[in-house]
């Protein structure tokens, strides 16, 4: 799978590389900024912090 | 003398099991990355934007470059008018949490402690900052900016700053309580004795106990030790404090 993306990046081994990686830093960030985050709040309630009064 | 050919590597294919294993590192690798992130990330993020919001409404205040020279006061602080609901109130500062700040919205529910424009939410039935009782506010252990995560580090004398539109109030923290969730006579006016009326005048912080978990509630105890009308400036030690680090 990965090797077949790594075919598919066109130019020499280091443009692949910087390629792979740009493409490996998008997706952690949508992960990190957007995945996970709704993730968390859809399936993980805020627990009550308080004290009832 | 023979040419030596390089000979080229034959291209593997890509089997059902090796798509399907890569398939499932890709997965363990987002899913430990979620453990990850949870852990360490999300309340540096979150955290973070509350800290901006805060600074903000700090500088709503009133003037933030200002230093008091003079000593604290002890005599009898200023009148506080009660905010409205979900309204912002006031910036607590924690020197013991490093550059730590957050807005103090009224009311202790999810709308103003889950907010990453506030975070800590005031119990709208306990005092107001400075005033005679008890001054309750509640915050998140973890997740959400979780402001309280190091709640349990607070040592005797370490400082609470309170900055509302009248005045600057200093707490000085005293002792911490393990609680059920139900104890609610920890934000009576007198700490843990509701029948008492309210004499001096005490802060009251809750918050989750153990880390990641609802089953138990950890509050820290502080009282007044002073105060500063806002247009004095930052309290000293304050502002020492948040030079150093910066």
């Amino acid at each position: 799978m990965y090797a077949a993306l790594w075919r598919v990046i066109p130019g020499p081994w280091f443009v692949k590389l910087l390629v792979f990686l740009v493409l490996i830093a998008a997706v952690a960030y949508a992960l990190i900024f957007h995945a996970y985050p709704w993730f968390m709040q859809t399936f993980f309630p805020t627990p009550d912090v308080t004290v009832p009064e | 003398m023979l040419a030596r050919h390089r000979k080229r590597r034959p291209r593997s294919r890509a089997t059902f099991a090796s798509v399907f294993g890569e398939l499932l590192l890709t997965a363990g690798i987002i899913i430990g990355g979620f453990v990850g992130w949870q852990y360490y990330l999300s309340d540096a993020i979150m955290g973070a934007q509350q800290q901006d919001a805060a600074s903000n409404f700090a500088a709503s205040l009133g003037p933030l470059d200002r230093v008091a020279e003079v000593e604290l006061r002890t005599d009898e602080p200023p009148a506080e008018s009660k905010p409205d609901m979900h309204d912002n109130y006031a910036v607590m500062y924690i020197p013991r949490f490093g550059d730590f700040q957050r807005v103090i919205g009224e009311g202790a529910v999810p709308l103003v402690i889950d907010s990453l424009e506030q975070g800590l939410g005031h119990y709208e039935s306990s005092a107001l900052a400075g005033e005679q009782g008890n001054f309750a506010i509640a915050g998140h252990r973890n997740g959400l900016g979780g402001p309280f995560t190091e709640l349990n580090r607070l040592q005797v004398g370490d400082r609470i700053y309170i900055q509302t539109d009248v005045a600057w109030y200093v707490y000085e923290y005293r002792n911490a309580s393990y609680v059920e969730p139900t104890q609610i006579s920890v934000v009576a006016p007198v700490p843990d004795l509701p029948d008492l009326p309210a004499e001096d005048r005490y802060i009251t912080l809750t918050t989750c106990n153990p880390e990641w978990s609802a089953e138990g509630r950890l509050i820290a105890f502080g009282v007044l030790v002073g105060w500063l009308p806002l247009e004095d400036g930052m309290p000293s030690e304050l502002a020492e404090h948040l030079e150093e680090i910066a």
